[in-house]
């Protein structure tokens, strides 16, 4: 693969119906990192999450305008497939949704049998393994394969999820609140797994968690609105450590310090 | 106070003893209300089938008396009837099941918002249309229009493939034996019986398939798309694993509504009493409810019983096919 362009975000305007959620959107996601995007709740950093992979029209009324270009490419390119996309840039929701019919195993290998029909037998168990592995899942469940994936806590089954989602190898994976509903410990587990993780894939990871935000991401994002019915905004975006320590914007650090302190 | 525990009740009494003062009026009637409602389930099913049996005894101990010999028998009398009963239930399901399931998915997934709703309405509408108007409708305007269907499809497969010879039982016969025998016109065979059962069920079957496939969790569907499945993938993989034991209880209560069904079948089907595949031809096959119809009232004595001993029998098959439904649901329901 070819060192990876930066996902590039132009003018980029999403609406539900006819009300503007989140308004001229203009910046670059750096690949092989890890990207937070922080705010308040409705502030917009979830639906314009769900804009990197197309997952926003899904919604009956949503759709976006403007460009994202992944790869050189235009993702709103009325000729682009929006299953294409979908295909390469994975994506890990807030609440974990193993696929309630299914085994770990076809948890896992569900995404590939999709987009490739036919697996040989070795090659599904060496990439069930080698996607186990990646999500840090496979001591865990190795000898339960064919359990159901509901039968894992929580934070397994969020593991799952991301396992299931790198197995059909995306170049972006987008994470929305990831860790919002696990403990402590499955956070961690979580958290070093996205370290990890940034070797191989574009992050982007919507969170609520500020600490969460300066753990694990090389640059953050802070998305804010003037108000109930307003649009959101990215107020602005720099390396994490300059955003938790001197932001440029005062309503960044009246989020930050005032969250903290 | 002489008591610890907090009783909304207690809560709600702002001044006086919070003493308990015996159980509330409006509640005592109420629940003894609700269990009597259910008792009263109960004690029908049993009402019914204590009335089937003794009413069905004289025609079973009759039926002791002569066996072995050529006069009288119960089976014999009665397995005819079992077969053409459960012959047009099932037939009327195999066409009803993929088009409810094709019409369940439209309306939950393909149709936009207001037609869904339309659509709900007419099969709700379909549903509710008496079974006597479906049987002049199917003895009166669909039989004759059938016709050139029936007569293509017996003059197409009714004899054609055939099995090779050499085989025991089947050799020389058509492979679809179904279509195979001579049909003729009107034809008030089983087959056009079925297709009305079929658009009898079809309402059932739908609107319940409707309810579980909308049930979907909408997070379980974003995982697939999320995964870059396309509309008819995320419908694969998400949507019927998770309806599925939906379908199967929805299927069986179509079942029975299709076993059970009298009016429809007595005024489409000439009746005959035979083991006959030949669902085009005439005067082969009668149902045990359309039987007990046409029958029962010139019926007396050990002949009523008999009948009676039918209407038994099809309240055992009915409370099988609803055993085998619930333990089919509960094996099949989501892995946990």
């Amino acid at each position: 693969m070819a060192a990876p362009l930066p996902i590039t975000v132009e003018d980029l305007n999403i609406y539900y119906g006819d009300f503007l959620a989140v308004e001229d959107v203009n910046v670059q996601i750096m690949p092989r990192s890890v990207t937070a995007l922080i705010g308040p709740s409705g502030c917009g950093k979830s639906t314009f999450l769900r804009t990197l992979n197309r997952m926003h029209e899904v919604i009956p009324g949503a759709y976006a305008k403007g460009r994202v270009q992944i790869d050189g490419e235009n993702i709103y390119d009325p000729r682009v497939d929006p299953v294409n996309v979908r295909r390469r840039v994975g994506m890990v929701f807030q609440k974990a949704n193993p696929f309630p019919t299914m085994s770990i195993r076809d948890n896992v290998l569900a995404g590939v049998k999709l987009n490739s029909r036919r697996l040989a037998k070795k090659d599904a168990d060496e990439l069930l393994e080698s996607s186990l592995r990646g999500a840090n899942l496979w001591e865990e469940v190795k000898d339960r394969l064919d359990k159901p994936g509901l039968g894992l806590s929580g934070g397994q089954q969020q593991r799952l999820c991301i396992a299931r989602t790198i197995a059909v190898k995306p170049e972006v994976v987008l994470m929305d609140e990831p860790c919002s509903a696990l403990d402590p410990i499955s956070t961690l587990a979580i958290e070093d797994l996205i370290h990890e993780m940034k070797q191989d894939y574009t992050i982007v990871i919507v969170t609520h968690n500020m600490q969460q935000a300066s753990r694990v991401s090389d640059r953050t994002g802070f998305f804010n609105i003037a108000g109930t019915g307003k649009p959101g905004h990215l107020i602005e975006i720099d390396d994490t450590e300059k955003m938790f320590t001197n932001p440029a914007h005062k309503q960044t650090e009246d989020y930050i310090s005032g969250r903290f302190g | 106070m002489s008591t610890t525990d907090v009783t909304p009740e207690a809560a709600e009494a702002p001044t006086g003893s919070m003493k308990r003062s015996g159980r509330r009026f409006g509640d005592s009637v109420f629940s003894n209300l609700s269990i009597g409602s259910g008792l009263l389930i109960f004690l029908t099913l049993a009402a019914v089938a204590i009335f089937l049996t003794l009413e069905a005894w004289p025609a079973i101990r009759a039926s002791q008396e002569f066996e072995g010999t050529a006069e009288f028998s119960l089976i014999e009398y009665t397995a005819p009837y079992v077969f053409g009963t459960v012959l047009a239930a099932v037939i009327a399901l195999i066409m009803a099941i993929p088009i409810s399931m094709l019409i369940a998915l439209f309306i939950s997934h393909y149709a936009p918002r207001k037609m869904a709703q339309g659509l709900g309405y007419m099969i709700d509408l379909l549903a509710a249309v008496p079974s006597v108007v479906y049987g002049l409708w199917g003895g009166i305007w669909l039989v004759p229009r059938l016709e050139p269907l029936y007569m293509f499809l017996n003059s197409t497969f009714g004899t054609w493939p055939r099995w090779p010879g050499f085989l025991p039982w089947v050799g020389g016969e058509p492979v679809v034996a179904l279509f195979a025998g001579d049909p003729t016109a009107p034809m008030r065979n089983l087959a056009s019986a079925s297709v009305v059962l079929a658009v009898m069920v079809l309402p059932i079957i739908t609107a319940i398939a409707r309810e579980v496939f909308l049930q979907t969790p909408r997070l379980t569907e974003e995982a697939a798309l999320a995964l870059g499945a396309t509309k008819w993938e995320v419908i694969k993989t998400v949507v019927l694993p998770f309806g599925r034991s939906g379908v199967v209880a929805a299927s069986m209560l179509g079942l029975g509504r299709a076993l059970g069904e009298t009016m429809a079948v007595l005024m489409i089907l000439a009746p005959g009493a035979t083991f006959s595949w030949h669902i085009l031809e005439v005067g082969r096959h009668q149902s045990i409810a359309a039987n007990i119809a046409s029958r029962q009232a010139e019926a007396s004595g050990v002949d009523m019983s008999l009948l009676i001993f039918t209407g038994l029998v099809l309240f055992v098959l009915t409370f099988i096919i609803n055993a085998i439904a619930r333990a089919i649901v509960a094996r099949s329901g989501p892995k946990s």
